[in-house]
C-alpha cells in the first residue's frame, strides 16, 4: 500500500482519516527510535512565518534539519515583499514555491494555508492559520497520548481551562472524535466547549460529559489537558476567579491513576502549580519535545514514499 | 376575481417563481438583480395560499431561470418552484433544490478570512444539522445564513 500523504498536504485535522493519523504516529514513534539524519537530504523547505511564532518555528526548523533537509524562509512579514510592496499572499507563495520542495507557513489570516496550497505545486504544512487550524500541534498531542498510553482506544480524557477559544483543544477533540473516548469538559460556563463541538461529538455518538471541578473526575482519569486561560478574552474580575479555581495542584494527585498523564500545549502561566513538574505525571515539557517528531513524521510522509502503512519501521 | 387575476396573469415566455417564502421576494429581485433588467416584470409579496399562509411570488417574462440559479434560490426560500412558460404554457415546473456548495456568490462574514484580503472565488458548503449553515471553505468557520449580506 502506498503512503497516502506523499505529496498531499497538512492543512486542516478534518482532512486526515485516522487511518492517515495512526500512519503519522507510526512514522513519528519510529523516527524517534530511529532518527534518519539523511532521509531529506539536498531537500529544501520554505519557513514562512508571516506571524511571528517562537516554539512552532523552532520546532519545525529542527525537524528538517535533524532529517538533513535545508530551510530557506522568513520569521516576520515585515521584512517581505508582501508587507513593504504590497505583494498579495497568492503572488508571494507562487514565487517562494517555485524555490523549495515544501512549504510550511504560519499566517494571521484564517484560510490561507488551505489557498496557498490551492496556488503552489508542492506539499503545504498549515503551521497555523488565524483563530482556524493548527494541525500539527494536534498530531504532536496524539502522539503524546499515544506515547504514554499505548493505545488511542477507550481512554479517559479531561479537557481543563479554555475551551471556548481554544483552537489546540478544538483541533484535539475533533481528531480524538475518530477514536472510542470518553471526554469530560471542565471549564467556567463563560468558557464552555462551543456548541458546534458539541453537535459534532453527538452525530459521532461519542460518550461526554461537563463538570465544574476537576476533583470530581481527576481519578478516574488517563489523561487531562489543560489549557491556559487568556486573559484578554475575559474581564478583570472574571478572569482572577477563573483563574484561581482551574488549577491542578500536586494535593490533588493523591489517588489518580498510575499512568495519568497532564498534557499541556504551553506556554502554561499557573494552570499548573510548578511542584507538579517533578512528579510521574506531568508529561507537557516531554509533549514540547514530541513536537520534533510529529513534525519530521508529516515532513518525512509528504516528501518520502519510504513510509507506508503497517510498514513504519 | 379582480385580486386573482393579479395573481395569474399570465406570460407568453418566460419563468415564474412561485411559493417563494414571505420577506423574500424583494431580496431575490435584488440579489440576482432582475430588476436590472428590461424585462417585464411582476412582483406579488404576501399573496394568500391555498393553505392561509403567505408567499412571494415573481414573473419574469423572457428570461429563464438557469439551474445555477435555481439553485441559488434555495438559499432564500427551500420551498419555491419555478415554471417556465413558453406561449403561455408551463413546459416545465420544478423545485429549487438547495446545492451540497455555493462559489463565488457569497462574502464570508469573517473580516480575517483569507478570501476577504486576496482575489479568490469563495466556497461555501451547506451544513444541515438543526439549522441550516454555511461553512467558508478557507477559514472553516459556520454562519448561519443571517450573517450575510447579501442575503439580508
Amino acid at each position: 500500500m502506498n503512503n497516502p500523504l506523499f505529496k498531499k498536504n497538512i492543512i486542516s485535522i478534518a482532512d486526515l482519516s485516522r487511518n492517515e493519523l495512526e500512519l503519522i504516529l507510526n512514522v513519528a514513534k519510529s523516527l524517534k527510535e530511529t532518527p534518519q539524519p539523511a532521509l531529506l537530504k539536498n531537500k529544501v523547505i520554505a519557513s514562512c512565518f508571516f506571524e511571528s511564532s517562537t516554539r512552532t518555528r523552532l520546532s519545525f526548523e529542527t525537524a528538517v534539519l535533524r532529517l538533513g533537509g535545508n530551510v530557506i524562509g522568513f520569521d516576520d512579514a515585515n521584512n517581505t515583499s508582501l508587507f513593504k510592496k504590497g505583494e498579495t499572499l497568492v503572488d508571494s507563495v507562487k514565487v517562494i514555491g517555485a524555490y523549495a520542495d515544501a512549504f510550511f507557513i504560519r499566517h494571521p489570516q484564517e484560510g490561507a494555508a488551505r489557498l496557498t496550497a490551492e496556488c503552489v505545486d508542492i506539499p503545504v504544512i498549515n503551521a497555523g492559520d488565524g483563530t482556524n487550524q493548527h494541525p500539527t500541534q494536534t498530531v504532536l498531542d496524539l502522539f503524546s497520548i499515544f506515547e504514554t498510553q499505548q493505545t488511542l482506544e477507550n481512554l479517559n480524557i479531561a479537557f481543563v481551562g479554555d475551551l471556548k477559544y481554544s483552537r489546540t483543544v478544538h483541533s484535539l477533540v475533533q481528531a480524538i472524535s475518530l477514536f472510542s473516548c470518553n471526554l469530560f469538559f471542565i471549564s467556567a460556563n463563560t468558557l464552555a466547549m462551543p456548541d458546534y463541538i458539541l453537535e459534532a461529538l453527538d452525530k459521532k455518538n461519542i460518550s461526554y460529559s461537563m463538570h465544574k471541578s476537576i476533583e470530581e473526575i481527576i481519578d478516574s482519569l488517563d489523561i487531562i489537558y489543560i489549557t491556559r486561560v487568556q486573559k484578554e478574552r475575559l474581564h478583570e474580575t472574571e478572569y482572577q476567579h477563573i483563574k484561581s479555581v482551574f488549577v491542578l495542584k500536586k494535593s490533588m494527585l493523591s489517588n489518580v491513576r498510575e499512568n495519568l498523564r497532564i498534557l499541556h500545549p504551553l506556554p502554561r502561566i499557573d494552570e499548573i502549580e510548578s511542584d507538579i513538574d517533578s512528579t510521574p505525571y506531568a508529561y507537557y515539557f516531554q509533549q514540547a519535545k514530541n513536537a520534533i517528531y510529529a513534525r519530521q513524521a508529516v515532513l518525512a510522509l509528504l516528501l518520502t514514499n519510504k513510509f507506508t502503512k503497517g510498514d513504519e519501521e | 376575481m379582480t385580486h386573482k387575476n393579479l395573481q395569474v396573469e399570465a406570460i407568453e415566455q418566460g419563468s415564474v417563481i412561485d411559493h417563494i417564502s414571505p420577506q423574500q421576494g424583494i431580496k431575490i429581485l435584488k440579489f440576482f438583480q432582475f430588476n436590472n433588467k428590461n424585462e417585464k416584470i411582476t412582483i406579488g409579496l404576501n399573496l394568500p395560499t391555498n393553505n392561509g399562509e403567505s408567499k412571494d411570488l415573481i414573473k419574469i417574462e423572457n428570461l429563464f431561470i438557469s439551474n445555477t440559479q435555481a439553485n441559488q434560490l434555495a438559499l432564500f426560500t427551500p420551498n419555491a418552484t419555478i415554471n417556465q412558460i413558453k406561449n403561455f404554457k408551463v413546459v416545465h415546473k420544478y423545485k429549487v433544490k438547495l446545492p451540497t456548495s455555493f462559489i463565488g456568490m457569497l462574502s464570508c462574514p469573517n473580516s480575517n478570512c483569507i478570501c476577504r484580503h486576496e482575489n479568490v472565488k469563495t466556497t461555501f458548503y451547506i451544513q444541515k444539522n438543526t439549522t441550516l449553515k454555511l461553512k467558508c471553505h478557507y477559514c472553516e468557520k459556520s454562519f448561519d445564513r443571517t450573517f450575510f449580506n447579501e442575503l439580508y
